[in-house]
């Protein structure tokens, strides 16, 4: 029993748990609004776009990539879905239906730029999302568009769940069942791990690495149509500098940069421990100018004790190995 | 990254100026000088003025010394996110001491105290986060990214909190003129770009510090088994890279002539670009200055040009985003062909 609680509690998503259990605890002692069900259900809508394209970017990251053009992407996506149905209108179908495709495809032309070029992904990327969101800025010369027809803006909650959070939930389910319930879910675990290993294993790396650009670029676009739905208007400039933090959010959810490690339900915690935690502080009254201090620091106590726990670990292993 | 988008360490006795025999080099001369060519075409008038030079040695240095200091990192196989955090909080911190100890009615000589103290006070930030990161970076084993990621937070965080998100204006000319003022018409800033530039590259190239920097970066496990102390090498490359941070302070300072927690942020990824266009390896281990210095000039070129030919900004920065792919492309296809003429010398 006592070497079963050791061995679970050595799990990062344990370990994150019960932080995130501590601190909500902490605060609802501190402060009775935090246990209520509308700041629950507010602390989740705001945290739902985020959600929706950490699920992405945890594919790539497990694929053994790494990509920062998705915000630029979501922002394209954004634009162009509601260009459209300005103009053509539209249904719930053909927003997420445009937005997913036109970002799959932005993603999937990060995916040929890296396997043909064969550079790194984080360089790619890089260029492409200067390249995405600098042509957004060119055509749109910085202006937003407010007229978006009001079904698309009308509040949506089902059992007084927002729409949001039933987006956010349904895209990590999906993401849950292609990483850990199908073979190509695997497949990508295992490019991420040992990219020689799985080419003579015969995977089809160009294939695998569309697949998880291409779901970034999937996830990206639907999340910005949930945030467009959100604060009903699209501004081009919106969403762009916000990649870093989705990337804390993941990695503090225990995907490696190195490919191969990661969970869905570390990257739910990973999201729920900045949520419960800026949610929390602004209750308590702490000036949301304190956040970023506060978030800069969970990071590096967080990465560094979890850097600082595997080397111990290894070194106890080479001491029982002698 | 194909091989010879990287230089090669080159072993026979060495050539007075060795960047000329660099693939990278090369490509990016001319790049340049095509670009050159095509935009004295196109605005034949005003384009090959001195306008048009004195443009791009103002705007230059502040990238440029961003630039270097992303560049230290990159050759160690790290990277610094926190650049443009640590230069803002510096350039703050240089700020608040500034404007708390002149006032308009202060006699010379506490304005030349006051500023020695600015430069202190901001030198000290930078040495403290280069410091802290190094640590974090070398003794725990840490991925870069993940703390650089930690401190650009923190290190903005704090200049958030401090400042309420306000500006901080209103220095002394002394400091002006190092955004402003030319010395034998050439500007102030750059001749600090180029000095910074000329220290870092006789650094990486000729000191015990800089061969071990790169040794780190092409395999750091066989550089400690041959005796180098990495760990401390990675607290200098931080340290190193704050401290260029700190010079990029005061030149964004004294051109703004205020100072916020929020300048320059669309510069962190440009200066990865800039610094991978000029041939540093982002895996580690290789790369030069003058390279990184040729694509800075790539980069202005393109954007002064199209700037004279009456484009928007933004169509500069998407322009500077497919060079990115373009570079890499043509190192790719020049690969291919030196394989076919030449076997023996692709590995």
């Amino acid at each position: 029993m006592l070497s079963q609680l050791r061995a679970a509690w050595r799990r990062h998503d344990v370990q994150i748990g019960s932080i995130v259990v501590i601190m909500a605890a902490f605060f609802s002692a501190l402060s009775p609004a935090f246990l209520t069900l509308s700041n629950l259900g507010d602390l989740l809508e705001n945290y739902s776009v985020m959600a929706i394209m950490a699920a992405g970017l945890l594919v790539v990251l497990i694929s053994g990539g790494i990509d920062i053009s998705f915000e630029a992407i979501a922002a394209v996506s954004q634009f162009f879905v509601a260009i459209i149905l300005v103009k053509f209108g539209g249904n719930w179908f053909t927003a997420f239906g445009l937005a997913g495709l036109f970002g799959a495809l932005l993603g999937i032309v990060n995916a040929l730029l890296i396997y043909y070029l064969g550079a790194i992904s984080v360089i790619v990327t890089i260029s492409t999302m200067t390249f995405y969101f600098s042509i957004l800025m060119f055509m749109t010369q910085g202006r937003s568009i407010y007229d978006l027809p009001s079904w698309f803006t009308s509040d949506m909650s089902w059992l007084s769940i927002p729409f949001p959070v039933m987006v956010a939930a349904v895209a990590l389910l999906v993401t849950l069942v292609l990483l850990s319930r199908s073979p190509v879910g695997r497949q990508i675990y295992g490019l991420g791990g040992n990219p020689e290993a799985a080419k003579r294993m015969g995977c089809n790396i160009l294939g695998l690495q569309c697949l998880a650009y291409g779901y970034s670029g999937f996830m990206a676009a639907i999340g910005g149509i949930v945030q467009a739905h959100r604060v009903e208007e699209v501004v081009p400039y919106a969403l762009i500098g916000r990649e870093l933090d989705v990337l804390a959010a993941v990695v503090l959810g225990g995907a490696s940069l190195s490919g191969g490690i990661g969970t869905v339900s570390g990257t739910v915690l990973g999201i729920l421990l900045l949520a419960v935690l800026q949610n929390g502080l602004t209750l308590l009254g702490v000036s949301s100018y304190a956040f970023g201090v506060v978030t800069g620091a969970v990071i590096l106590v967080s990465v560094t004790a979890t850097a600082y726990a595997s080397k111990r670990q290894q070194r106890r292993g080479v001491r029982d190995a002698v | 990254m194909p091989s010879d988008l990287v230089s090669s360490p080159t072993v026979r006795s060495r050539p007075r100026f060795a960047a000329w025999s660099d693939p990278t080099v090369t490509l990016l001369a001319v790049l340049v000088v095509i670009a050159v060519i095509v935009f004295a075409a196109l605005t034949p008038a005003r384009f090959l003025s001195g306008d048009t030079v004195r443009a791009i040695a103002f705007q230059m240095p502040e990238l440029g010394i961003l630039s270097l200091a992303m560049m230290v990192p990159l050759m160690s196989g790290g990277l610094n996110l926190a650049i443009i955090s640590t230069a803002n909080l510096s350039a703050l911190v240089m700020a608040g001491v500034l404007t708390n100890l002149i006032h308009p009615t202060s006699p010379p000589w506490v304005i030349v105290a006051a500023i020695l103290a600015a430069l202190l006070c901001g030198m000290l930030t930078c040495l403290v986060i280069g410091f802290l990161t190094g640590v974090i970076v070398a003794f725990f084993g840490v991925h870069p990214i993940l703390v650089t990621l930690g401190t650009m937070t923190l290190v903005k965080g704090v200049a958030v909190l401090a400042t309420s998100g306000t500006v901080i204006g209103g220095f002394p000319p002394a400091i002006l003129f190092l955004g402003n003022g030319s010395v034998l018409g050439i500007p102030a800033s750059m001749i600090l770009f180029v000095l910074c530039a000329v220290v870092v590259a006789m650094m990486v190239a000729h000191t015990p510090f800089g061969v071990s920097v790169r040794l780190i970066g092409s395999n750091e496990k066989a550089t400690r088994y041959s005796g180098v102390a990495t760990e401390w090498v990675l607290v200098g490359v931080y340290v190193v890279s704050s401290l260029l941070c700190w010079v990029a302070a005061l030149v964004m300072m004294a051109r703004f002539n205020s100072a916020s927690a929020g300048y320059a942020e669309s510069y962190l990824l440009i200066t990865i670009l800039a610094a991978v266009l000029g041939g540093i390896d982002p895996f580690g281990g290789f790369g030069r200055v003058f390279g990184l210095f040729l694509s800075l000039v790539l980069l202005q070129v393109i954007s002064t040009g199209f700037n004279l030919l009456g484009f928007s900004p933004y169509l500069t920065a998407a322009i500077w985003g497919a060079t990115m792919i373009i570079a890499i492309l043509i190192a790719v296809v020049r690969d291919r062909w030196i394989a076919r003429i030449w076997p023996a010398k692709v590995k």
